[in-house]
C-alpha cells in the first residue's frame, strides 16, 4: 500500500457517505490531508485526538475523520473545544474554523482563548469570503474587492487573524497557505506539540464565490496568486514595510512559552485543598 | 407561632449581615426561618431591607407581613415601614440618623454614634444594633444570637464585634428601663 | 411550644443550595458569566469546585459558558452553568445544539424581572416560556422551579439526574426570592440517588451513537473512551451523520420527543394542599406558591374550601395534575409574576369545567398572600 493510501484507509472514515461536500478544487480538502499527515506525524492516538469545528465549510471537516469529532454551532467551536480540554486534558483538541468561525461570530472566543493560553489548536482557514451561504463578504475580505453583500467594492479593512492571535497572547502563531503544502504539513505539527493556544492561519481559496465575483479565474489560479503573494518570514525580515504591501508572511511568527490555563488551575486545585470548608 | 422581623436602612450599614445573624440564630435554637431581602443596584449607599420570620412551623409565606420587630437604621426605612407593625410591635430606631419617630412607642438608641465614638469603627453599628435587639425582643436567646455572630464574622473580628455586641446590650438595657416613652430630642446627637 | 429538630440545620441561601445540590449530584464543571441575582453560584462554585478536583471557568460571555458546559459533558463531566434572563437569552442557541446532539447538562437560569435589562435585583417569572421555547425548532424541554432554599437542593439533583438519564438539557428556573432567601436545610440526607449517564455495554466497533432504544435514550460514551463517534447540531442518522432524508429524520426528531413523552408520568412533580375538597384552587410555582399556600390557610380560617397545586416541574406541563384539579374546583386561579405563561396552559387544557383567572404581576414585587385571598374573595 502506498503511504497515502495507508493514511486514507486508517484516518478516514469507512461508514461516512463520501463524495465531501467541497467543491472540486477546494483548499479545505488540502488542509484535510494535511491536517492527517500531521497527526500521524505527531505519533497521537485516534482515541485521543478531538476534532472540533464551526460552520461553514470548514465546519464540515471532522465528519470524514475518525476521531472524536464534534461539529458545533457557528463561532463557538473554541468554547466547546475549552469545556472538553479542561473536563479531560489528556485529549488532543484541535479546533478547525473558517475566518467568519473565527474572527467574525466567534472573534471574541478567539481573542480570549488565546488570552486565556488553553492547551487548544486552533486552524483557521482563511479564504476572506463566507463560502457556504453564497459568497458575502466577512471579516477578512480586502478592501475594494467584490461579494454578494459588497456588490459594488468592500469598504473595511480586514483584520490580520495570525497577528490578532499573537496581541491576544496566543502561545504559537504561524501562517501557510494551501499551495505550501509541505510547510503547512510542518507547521500543523510544530502547532500540534506545541503547548498552549497555538494557531495556524491557512490562506486558502474560494474560487467558486469569491474567484468567479472577482473575475480571478480557476482554483489554480487562485493557488498561483497564494505562490506569488506569500513571503517566507525570514525573507520578509530582510524587506521593507512598503515592499510587504498587498503581501502575507508565511511562516512560524510567533513561539513562546507561557504557563497553560490547565497548569495555573492545578496550582488553584493545590491551594484551595489547603483551605477547609467555608 | 411566626414573627416576622424587618430591618432597614441603606447599603453598607450591613443590613442583609443582620437578617443573617438573626436567621443563624433561629436555627441554633432549632426553630424554622425564612430570610429574605430586596435592595437597588449600588453596593453602598442604596436603601436596603432585610426580613426574618421564625417560627416553629413550616413558613410558607417567606417575607415578613406583619411585623413583630422592626429595627430601622435610616429615617427612611423608619417613616417607609413604621406602618406594618403589629399594634404590640417593636420598633428599635438608630436615632444617630431617626430624628422624627412617628410613633410613641418604641426604643432609639444611637448605634452609629456608638460604633463610632466608643468603638472606632463606623461599621459595628449593626452589630450594637443586634446587642439592643437581643436585650429588647424576647424571640431568641442573646446566647443563640452570640453565636451565630461568631459564625458569620471574618476570623480575627470577634473581640471588635463581641465588645460591640456587649456596648448593644447594655443600651438596650437602659432603654428597657427607661419607664417613660422616649423623647427623642434628649436622645437626638448632632452630628448628622 | 417550640419543637426540636433532628439532624444539623445550616442556614442556606436558594443559590448556595443549588451548588450543594450540584456538586451531590457530581458536578465537575462549571462555566459561567457574572450577572445578577445568580453570581453567588459562580462564586461558590470557584471556591469549592477546585477542592474536588473539578474545575470553575469563567468564560468571555455566557454563549462561551454554555458552549464549554457542553463541551465538557461531552468530554464525561457532570457540568452545569448559571445566569439569568439576558444570559439565558445568549445560551439558547447552544441549548438546542444539546438537545439535538443530546447531551448531558444543567443550566440554571435565576429569573429577573425582563424584558432586557429589566429589574436586575428584582424578581420575576417571565422566562417560563423562554424555557420552554427560547431555543428554534421544535424541541422537548425539561424545566424544574423550586420554591423553597430544601427543593433548589432536591430539585437540582433530580435536574442533574433527569438530564443524565434522558441525555437532554435541564432548566432550573429560580426566582430571584428563591434564589437570595435563606432558610434553614438539612444537608445530611445520605439516600439521595444520583443517575449517571448510561455508557455504551458493546465495543466501539458495534456502537451505534444514535441508536433508537426502548427507552428512546441512546448509551453515551464520553469523548477519549475509546468510541470514536461524530456529534452535530446537524440532524443526523443514527451513527451520527449528518443526513437530510425525511425517512431518517422524522424517526430522529419523534424519538427526540418519545424518550421525554413516554416518561411523562415520572416527570410531573408537584405538591398538592387541601385540593381534595377545594372549591377554590390555585394553581402557582416558585414563590407564589408560598404565598398561595398562606392565602389558602387563611382562605380556609374564613370558611372558604380552597386548595393549592404546586407546581415543581414546569415543562413538560403537568397537564394530568392540573386536569384533576379543573374537574374537582369550580375556580381556578393563577397567580404568577408574569402577564400569563403557565395560565395559558391551564386555560388550553381547560374543557370549561372551571372557570380560570390569573393575578398578573410585573412590577418587581411580590404577589403577597393578600393579593391572593382578594382575587380568592372576589371570585368565590
Amino acid at each position: 500500500m502506498g503511504e497515502v493510501t495507508k493514511l486514507i484507509h486508517k484516518y478516514l472514515r469507512h461508514d461516512k457517505k463520501f463524495p465531501h461536500v467541497w467543491c472540486p478544487g477546494c483548499g479545505i480538502g488540502i488542509l484535510l490531508g494535511s491536517l492527517i499527515r500531521a497527526i500521524d506525524g505527531c505519533g497521537f492516538k485516534k482515541d485521543e485526538v478531538v476534532l472540533v469545528s464551526g460552520i461553514g465549510c470548514t465546519g464540515r471537516l471532522p465528519v470524514y475523520v475518525d476521531f472524536n469529532t464534534l461539529h458545533t454551532t457557528h463561532g463557538r467551536a473554541l468554547a466547546f473545544a475549552t469545556g472538553i480540554k479542561l473536563a479531560k486534558p489528556q485529549l488532543k483538541v484541535i479546533v478547525v474554523m473558517g475566518d467568519g468561525d473565527a474572527v467574525a461570530i466567534g472573534g471574541n472566543h478567539f481573542i480570549h482563548a488565546a488570552r486565556r493560553n488553553v492547551d487548544l489548536k486552533a486552524v483557521v482557514v482563511n479564504n476572506s469570503v463566507y463560502g457556504m451561504t453564497g459568497g458575502q463578504y466577512s471579516p477578512t475580505t480586502p478592501y475594494g474587492a467584490k461579494t454578494s453583500t459588497s456588490p459594488y467594492f468592500h469598504i473595511e479593512r480586514p483584520f490580520k487573524i495570525s497577528e490578532l492571535a499573537i496581541v491576544s497572547g496566543a502561545s504559537f502563531v504561524a501562517r501557510s497557505t494551501v499551495y505550501h503544502v509541505k510547510l503547512l504539513d510542518e507547521l500543523l505539527k510544530r502547532a500540534f506539540l506545541k503547548k498552549g493556544f497555538s494557531v495556524v492561519e491557512v490562506i486558502s481559496h474560494c474560487h467558486t464565490q469569491y474567484g468567479k465575483i472577482n473575475r480571478i479565474g480557476s482554483a489554480v489560479d487562485m493557488l498561483i496568486w497564494q505562490r506569488e503573494h506569500a513571503i517566507p518570514v525570514d525573507k520578509a525580515r530582510e524587506m521593507k514595510e512598503e515592499e510587504l504591501t498587498d503581501r502575507f508572511v508565511i511562516g512560524v511568527l510567533q513561539d513562546r512559552d507561557f504557563p497553560t490555563f490547565e497548569e495555573e488551575y492545578e496550582k488553584v486545585r493545590k491551594m484551595a485543598k489547603k483551605f477547609t470548608e467555608i | 407561632m411566626r414573627y416576622d422581623i424587618r430591618i432597614s436602612g441603606w447599603g453598607g450599614q450591613g443590613i442583609v449581615l443582620m437578617g443573617i445573624i438573626i436567621a443563624e440564630a433561629a436555627i441554633i435554637e432549632g426553630l424554622n426561618t425564612a430570610q429574605t431581602q430586596s435592595y437597588g443596584p449600588e453596593a453602598r449607599g442604596g436603601s436596603s431591607k432585610s426580613e426574618v420570620v421564625i417560627s416553629d412551623e413550616e413558613i410558607d409565606y417567606p417575607k415578613a407581613i406583619r411585623l413583630d420587630c422592626l429595627i430601622a437604621m435610616s429615617q427612611k426605612a423608619c417613616d417607609d415601614y413604621y406602618g406594618d407593625l403589629k399594634e404590640e410591635g417593636i420598633l428599635i430606631v438608630d436615632s444617630t440618623y431617626v430624628k422624627h419617630v412617628p410613633l410613641q412607642r418604641f426604643y432609639g438608641i444611637p448605634f452609629t454614634r456608638i460604633a463610632r465614638e466608643k468603638l472606632k469603627k463606623d461599621f459595628v453599628a449593626n452589630v450594637v444594633a443586634l446587642g439592643a435587639f437581643s436585650e429588647l425582643t424576647p424571640y431568641l436567646k442573646k446566647s443563640s444570637i452570640k453565636k451565630a455572630l461568631i459564625r458569620r464574622i471574618p476570623k480575627g473580628t470577634e473581640e471588635l464585634n463581641l465588645t460591640a455586641f456587649e456596648e448593644g446590650v447594655k443600651e438596650g438595657r437602659k432603654a428597657k428601663n427607661t419607664s417613660r416613652p422616649m423623647v427623642l430630642s434628649e436622645r437626638v446627637d448632632e452630628d448628622t | 411550644m417550640r419543637k426540636k429538630k433532628k439532624g444539623k440545620e445550616v442556614l442556606l441561601q436558594g443559590n448556595e443550595a443549588i451548588v450543594e445540590g450540584a456538586i451531590r449530584a457530581g458536578l465537575k464543571f462549571f462555566a459561567g458569566y457574572p450577572i445578577t441575582p445568580a453570581t453567588e453560584i459562580a462564586e461558590l462554585l470557584a471556591l469549592k469546585l477546585p477542592r474536588i478536583g473539578g474545575t470553575f471557568i469563567q468564560m468571555e460571555d455566557e454563549i462561551a459558558s454554555i458552549a464549554a458546559v457542553i463541551g465538557a459533558s461531552l468530554a464525561g463531566a457532570k457540568s452545569m452553568t448559571a445566569t439569568s434572563g439576558p444570559g439565558f437569552s445568549l445560551m439558547q442557541e447552544n441549548i438546542g445544539f444539546a438537545i439535538m446532539a443530546e447531551v448531558p447538562c444543567v443550566i440554571v437560569d435565576c429569573m429577573r424581572a425582563g424584558p432586557s435589562t429589566g429589574l436586575p435585583t428584582s424578581p420575576s417569572q417571565g422566562d417560563v416560556m423562554q424555557a420552554r421555547w427560547g431555543t428554534h425548532g421544535d424541541h422537548p424541554i425539561i424545566v424544574l422551579c423550586p420554591s423553597t432554599v430544601k427543593e433548589c437542593f432536591s430539585l437540582t439533583i433530580l435536574a442533574f439526574n433527569f438530564s443524565e438519564r434522558f441525555r437532554i438539557p435541564v432548566i432550573l428556573l429560580v426566582d430571584e426570592i428563591v434564589a437570595h432567601m435563606r432558610e434553614n436545610i438539612c444537608l445530611e440526607d445520605e439516600n439521595i440517588e444520583i443517575v449517571n449517564r448510561v455508557k455504551p455495554s458493546v465495543p466501539p466497533e458495534w456502537y451505534i451513537p444514535y441508536e433508537d432504544t426502548p427507552s428512546g435514550v441512546p448509551p453515551m460514551a464520553n469523548f477519549g473512551d475509546g468510541y470514536r463517534y461524530h456529534v452535530t447540531g446537524l440532524t443526523h442518522d443514527v451513527k451520527g451523520f449528518p443526513t437530510s432524508r425525511p425517512e431518517e429524520v422524522d424517526p430522529f426528531i419523534r424519538r427526540l420527543f418519545r424518550k421525554i413523552s413516554q416518561n411523562f408520568k415520572e416527570l410531573q412533580l408537584g405538591e398538592s394542599f387541601e385540593t381534595e375538597d377545594a372549591e377554590i384552587c390555585i394553581i402557582a410555582y416558585g414563590c407564589v406558591a408560598r404565598s398561595a399556600k398562606r392565602a389558602c390557610i387563611e382562605a380556609r380560617q374564613r370558611g372558604i374550601r380552597a386548595g393549592l397545586l404546586k407546581l415543581k416541574t414546569l415543562w413538560p406541563f403537568m397537564r394530568t395534575e392540573v386536569e384533576k384539579v379543573l374537574q374537582r374546583a369550580r375556580v381556578v386561579i393563577v397567580p404568577e409574576m408574569n402577564m400569563g405563561q403557565i395560565s395559558r396552559e391551564v386555560k388550553r387544557v381547560n374543557r370549561g369545567q372551571s372557570k380560570v383567572f390569573t393575578i398578573n404581576k410585573v412590577d418587581g414585587t411580590p404577589i403577597t398572600p393578600e393579593e391572593i385571598l382578594l382575587k380568592i374573595k372576589e371570585v368565590y
